[in-house]
């Protein structure tokens, strides 16, 4: 394993983008940062810009108008990062997926634009917290 | 030669980089640990600064397309030069008594160094969050600037004149009327110089996504952090060494250089966990009107306690 990797295993930065979710994954995603389960324990920490983030918690079943912004910000990650789609919506669109603005998933949206991406999912509609640590802990120990 | 390469060893090794870097790694973790035991949480382990810094230093650089190249990438360089000769500096005077006159002016320039960096940095990265964040840091700058060489000067006025560290860490200017006020004040101004909250309106990450630092990435961000953690060795000790008689002549200098560095750590992360972040106008009201008329009294008090004589004043 190289050292840019495990290193990256001990202090995960996470970036959160909410690409057209109903709220409830972002309130347990704040959840998962309070000091009830303190991630900071395991290095975790929420950043305020991409270009600092090593994962990003997308959640959300990516709307038309925010797909060239998740692009975006995937491209303004530094790599390597890992994708995480947070809850139902994120990573299968959910019960939205014949709405007729949707155009995700994430996963399909992040591979059109890097093919090799690390995608995660956690599914769930909201995913616990626990939900999230025991996915971030699989994908991290995958890598 | 040899002289050359002592000095080499004072800058790189021993007092300078690798030493303050490591120092300051540990400071910075006890500053995320305290900060997680007052909100009642376990926080990071040890090595947590570390990490972060090696990952950083593994990740890929990006450049935003409209960045002034050269100078995004020269200023985390011109941050940790600054704080680095500051630190070595620092560290000569404490450990070994040499200095030269007129070393603390030289280290106010150097202390401001690191600012103007982030300054020059943050501005040429062409991001409109960064832009507000800039123009928040340089108000702060102007603002705390002048509250702490006031509060040098109090130290100045009452050693009779000295210019020299060596000369002013031989009394306790903090036991004294006039000394406790700048003492205070300049305790504020640090905590301003490191970007704690209440004075973190430059990074602000709530509101503008951490400002200044928006769109540095990898090594250049992992040098401003190793540039932040030597500032939290650096600064604090010059107030040691300004305010609370330096490491003294005490049988064990060493225990009780380290009991003050502490004693004003703790302080700091204190004023950090116990206050909201305020507005950048607010602070420079804060520091401008209050800071300076207290100042003004306490300059007045050294000065009279001077001239007659009277140390506690």
């Amino acid at each position: 394993m190289s050292w840019k990797i495990w290193s990256l295993k001990k202090s995960p930065w996470v970036f959160h983008v909410n690409t057209g979710a109903c709220n409830n994954c972002d309130i347990e995603i704040v959840d998962l940062l309070t000091p009830k389960f303190d991630v900071e324990r395991f290095g975790i920490k929420l950043v305020g810009s991409p270009r600092h983030a090593d994962a990003l918690l997308v959640t959300g079943g990516v709307t038309a108008q925010a797909a060239p912004r998740l692009r975006e910000v995937y491209r303004q990650t530094p790599k390597p990062c890992v994708v995480f789609c947070i809850g139902a919506c994120a990573c299968d669109k959910g019960i939205f997926t014949t709405g007729y603005h949707m155009v995700g998933p994430v996963d399909k949206i992040i591979k059109e634009i890097d093919p090799n991406a690390i995608i995660a999912y956690v599914p769930g509609c909201p995913p616990k917290p626990e939900a999230m640590i025991s996915g971030i802990v699989k994908a991290l120990s995958a890598l | 030669m040899t002289e050359a390469l002592q000095g080499l060893f004072w800058i790189i090794i021993f007092p300078g980089f690798l030493f303050t870097a490591c120092l300051g790694l540990f400071a910075s973790w006890i500053v995320r640990k305290v900060s997680a035991l007052v909100q009642w949480r376990v926080g990071p382990p040890v090595l947590q600064p570390f990490y972060d810094v090696v990952k950083l230093l593994g990740k890929e650089v990006l450049v935003p397309q409209d960045a002034q190249r050269a100078v995004f990438i020269a200023a985390p360089v011109v941050g940790l030069a600054g704080v680095l000769l500051l630190s070595t500096m620092l560290w000569r005077t404490a450990l070994t008594q040499t200095a030269f006159i007129g070393d603390i002016i030289v280290a106010i320039y150097l202390m401001v160094l690191p600012s103007l960096a982030l300054i020059l940095g943050s501005s040429a990265s062409a991001s409109p969050h960064a832009a507000v964040g800039t123009s928040r840091e340089m108000k702060l700058v102007m603002g705390y600037e002048l509250s702490l060489v006031m509060a040098f000067v109090v130290v100045v006025i009452k050693t009779g004149g000295q210019l020299n560290l060596a000369a002013i860490a031989q009394q306790a200017s903090a036991l004294s009327i006039s000394g406790m006020v700048a003492f205070l004040v300049a305790l504020l101004c640090v905590q301003a110089k490191l970007g704690f909250v209440p004075f973190d309106m430059a990074e602000a990450e709530t509101e503008l996504g951490s400002g200044v630092l928006m769109e540095y990435s990898a090594a250049p961000l992992a040098i401003w952090k190793l540039t932040q953690a030597m500032m939290l060795v650096a600064l604090p000790l010059f107030l040691v060494m300004v305010f609370l008689g330096g490491f003294g002549n005490a049988p064990m200098p060493l225990v009780w250089g380290i009991g003050k560095y502490v004693l004003i750590l703790v302080l700091l992360i204190l004023i950090k966990n116990t206050n909201p972040r305020m507005r950048i106008d607010q602070a420079m009201k804060f520091f401008w009107v209050y800071c300076g008329i207290a100042l003004a009294v306490a300059i007045i008090l050294a000065t009279i306690g001077n001239n007659y004589g009277i140390n506690w004043l």
